[in-house]
């Protein structure tokens, strides 16, 4: 026999098993869902949600696909929060502190209240990576913030009006393309193929006998 | 924390890690692999397929359910809506905003075109956003493109179309390059050199990665290049019928609003299906994967206007999909996890199989390992293998978990499950549609004209069993390519009077062939409300 629970759907009570995930005990409910669902697997931040346990003060957040429900949990989801989202060039973006400046000026209006860290439905450092934005050290911004699955509830918490996945969408991609070391290997393979170097192998390949491509593969050497 | 009833087990997987860590397990006979396949792969079960008997594919077998969808009426009549007057009028439609939508989008708009997407969710909610393990390019001094072309071709049983794969490999590097360009983070060393493992099947390292956030770190990128661009995007917006002109090609489609269910006509000159793939259709009542949209929206539209599928009765089982706990059934544990080291272990502590071969044979082996051998572990929601996880952390030293795959260590964590020390319970789960819409290289399907297809959505590229890592590079070789010739053929393109005829013909075949069905399609969402 199953246990139930009680959980409250946007206030409304219904009674749900309580080994479900948020999102399974509103489908459970009957919902069926459009918004506020996507991979259902914690990676792309459709699912944020908000909720109290009855007697709690502590406001908490979550994805609805990586959470249990338990018992008298009030829940809210957050299907859609208005981020500021700026748009640039990456071609001509420069990689300097002064773009955080002009594109997301409001991160310097931080107040420290770390809530966006307290909110964070990955655990992550939020306010620390703000922090680095702000210094214009987009790498550590980067590799704090590299877990970021974008579904805003950080936003949702600020005072300071902050649109923390965005901010470290830009500091990432100006990490990705301008700071982090090139690639000599990767550069030099680009050409080759577009010399030719390869053209009569892959012809030839093409056009063995199927036994003899099959002998080919069966006997290849496999990297250790 | 696994409960008492998994002690036991759990002692004689930690006893036996030392010698299997040690151990090199012997990779099968080419024979010893179609015998496996033959008697435990899911594609091989007979009575779970049935014929199509209208379309462009009559005659061959797909899986059941699929025909139910292929063979259903369309939601609307030439008369649900004024085709005369669009709402949208764009030089290409792009269907589909995930990975490949995304690239296409991107390159049609670098080539100068008018491009849209439509998206039935957000942009970004794509099986691109959840692939981790990685991306295959051959990149290093020992690899090339042709060692590449041997893998895929091989581990797809030589039935990928020479022409796609060939494509395929030969733009990958191009393809890392392109990403790297726009921003996307791979994992190098402090000189710049991309961090490559092996995946299961491949013959040498070539493996990029993001972390195990690969496919996340990459669609989020796209999705900023293409916000960053203007590129229109509307979401929550299904296509649910294709639109052909009166010359029979690719003019637009109906889309619906999925809130207000409002029809709207786009109009194009051409279109590019980049729908994804077909998990949430739970082939074989198998768990999934893959995202709430992947219901093979895409092979319906194409088939709806006589566009012919290649191995659409090939599927793609992930060896490891989590077996528990059952909150996450089904969801995807990253091959990377095996690319740095664990091994697949049974209830005894064995380690079965060499954990590197291809997924179709690894999913099999699994499979007769909880069938028929009797090896299983019982999760209390079925059976599966041990993960030995925790070799990764003994191999690569401490650490390695939490930097390579921070990903599978917080989805286990959020259930009491440390990964670095305790092993992990897997069991297949539906990832990949192998078939799909059948293609020539410069994307267009083979038999209708200014349709064209990129992504999973595909038919033909990998065979009948594809490799880790080539569905991202697919999504971004074929996405970018379909991109640029749709521009490029729209250029060329004057799109005759906009018809709906088809719906008909295709009803009163369905009529003729005697198909007696409730059932209308594309289906757009799973229904997992519980049936009272």
């Amino acid at each position: 026999m199953e246990n139930m629970v009680n959980v409250f759907l946007f206030g409304k009570k219904y009674s749900v098993p309580d080994n479900l995930t948020i999102m399974s005990a509103m489908e459970y409910a009957g919902y069926q869902l459009v918004r506020g669902c996507g991979c259902r697997n914690g990676f792309c931040g459709a699912c944020a949600t908000i909720y109290r346990i009855k007697g709690d003060t502590e406001l908490k957040a979550c994805l609805a696909c990586q959470t249990k429900v338990e018992d008298n949990m009030y829940i809210a989801t957050l299907p859609f929060f208005p981020l500021v989202k700026q748009v640039y060039d990456m071609e001509t973006i420069k990689p300097t502190e002064a773009v955080m400046m002009q594109l997301y000026p409001e991160i310097y209006a931080c107040i420290g209240c770390n809530a966006c860290t307290k909110a964070c439905t990955q655990g992550l450092q939020v306010m620390q990576y703000i922090a680095a934005a702000q210094r214009g050290d987009f790498e550590r911004c980067a590799e704090l913030s590299f877990d970021c699955v974008m579904c805003g509830v950080c936003s949702s918490r600020c005072p300071a009006g902050i649109s923390h996945p965005q901010v470290a969408m830009l500091a990432r991609r100006i990490n990705g393309k301008y700071l982090a070391p090139g690639c000599e290997h990767l550069e030099k393979r680009v050409k080759e193929i577009k010399d030719g170097t390869f053209t009569e192998l892959i012809e030839a390949l093409m056009q063995k006998p199927l036994d003899e491509i099959k002998e080919l593969y069966n006997n290849r050497e496999i990297e250790k | 924390m696994y409960s008492e009833k998994f002690q036991k087990s759990l002692a004689a997987v930690e006893a036996a890690r030392e010698h299997n860590i040690a151990l090199e397990p012997a990779r099968m006979t080419a024979q010893q692999k179609e015998d496996l396949l033959a008697a435990y792969h899911p594609d091989y079960k007979k009575d779970e397929f049935a014929e199509l008997t209208v379309g462009p594919n009559k005659g061959e077998k797909v899986p059941t359910q699929l025909v139910e969808i292929l063979q259903a009426h369309s939601r609307i009549t030439a008369d649900s809506v004024d085709l005369t007057k669009p709402d949208y009028d764009v030089d290409v439609l792009v269907i589909g905003g995930g990975g490949a939508g995304a690239s296409a989008a991107i390159e049609a708009n670098e080539a100068g075109a008018n491009v849209m997407i439509v998206t039935k969710l957000r942009i970004g909610d794509a099986n691109t956003m959840m692939a981790e393990g990685g991306i295959q390019a051959a990149d290093k001094e020992n690899d090339s493109p042709a060692t590449h072309f041997v893998d895929a071709y091989g581990g797809g049983h030589f039935a990928a179309k020479k022409e796609l794969l060939s494509k395929l490999v030969c733009d990958a590097p191009e393809a890392i390059q392109w990403l790297s360009n726009l921003g996307v983070e791979f994992d190098k060393d402090a000189d710049g050199n991309m961090i490559t493992t092996h995946g299961g099947g491949t013959s040498r390292k070539r493996m990029h990665a993001a972390k195990d956030y690969s496919g996340a770190e990459i669609m989020r990128t796209l999705r900023d290049e293409v916000i960053n661009r203007g590129i229109p995007v509307v979401d929550f917006t299904a296509a649910i019928e294709l639109i052909l002109d009166e010359n029979g090609n690719a003019a637009g489609a109906v889309l619906m609003n999925m809130e207000t269910k409002e029809l709207l006509v786009a109009k194009a000159k051409t279109v590019i299906i980049a729908t994804g793939g077909a998990g949430r259709m739970h082939y074989q009542g198998f768990p999934t994967s893959n995202h709430y949209g992947a219901t093979a929206d895409g092979l319906v539209l194409g088939y709806r206007v006589g566009a012919k599928l290649l191995y659409a009765e090939t599927l793609q089982y992930h060896p490891t999909g989590a077996a528990y706990p059952e909150q996450i059934f089904g969801a995807l544990v990253t091959e990377k996890v095996r690319s740095l080291g664990a091994k697949l272990v049974n209830v005894n502590g064995e380690a079965f199989m060499h954990p590197l071969e291809t997924r179709d044979v690894s999913a099999a082996s699994i499979i007769r390992e909880c069938s028929d051998r009797g090896n299983g572990v019982d999760t209390g929601n079925g059976k599966g293998v041990w993960l030995d996880t925790p070799m990764i952390e003994k191999i690569g030293g401490e650490g390695t978990i939490e930097k390579r795959i921070p990903a599978m260590m917080r989805m286990f964590e959020k259930y009491g499950i440390d990964i670095r020390k305790e092993p992990i319970l897997v069991y297949p789960t539906l990832h990949y549609q192998n078939g799909g819409l059948d293609i020539t290289p410069d994307g267009m399907t083979t038999n209708v004209k200014n349709l064209f297809v990129a992504g999973e959505a595909v038919g033909g590229i990998h065979g009948k069993n594809r490799l880790m890592g080539n569905s991202l590079l697919d999504i971004i070789v074929f996405g970018r390519s379909a991109g640029q010739n749709a521009a490029k053929v729209s250029k060329e393109t004057t799109v005759g009077a906009l018809t709906l005829d088809h719906v008909a013909k295709f009803e009163k075949e369905l009529a003729d062939a005697g198909v007696e069905t409730e059932m209308v399609s594309p289906k757009l969402l799973p229904d997992y409300r519980r049936k009272k």
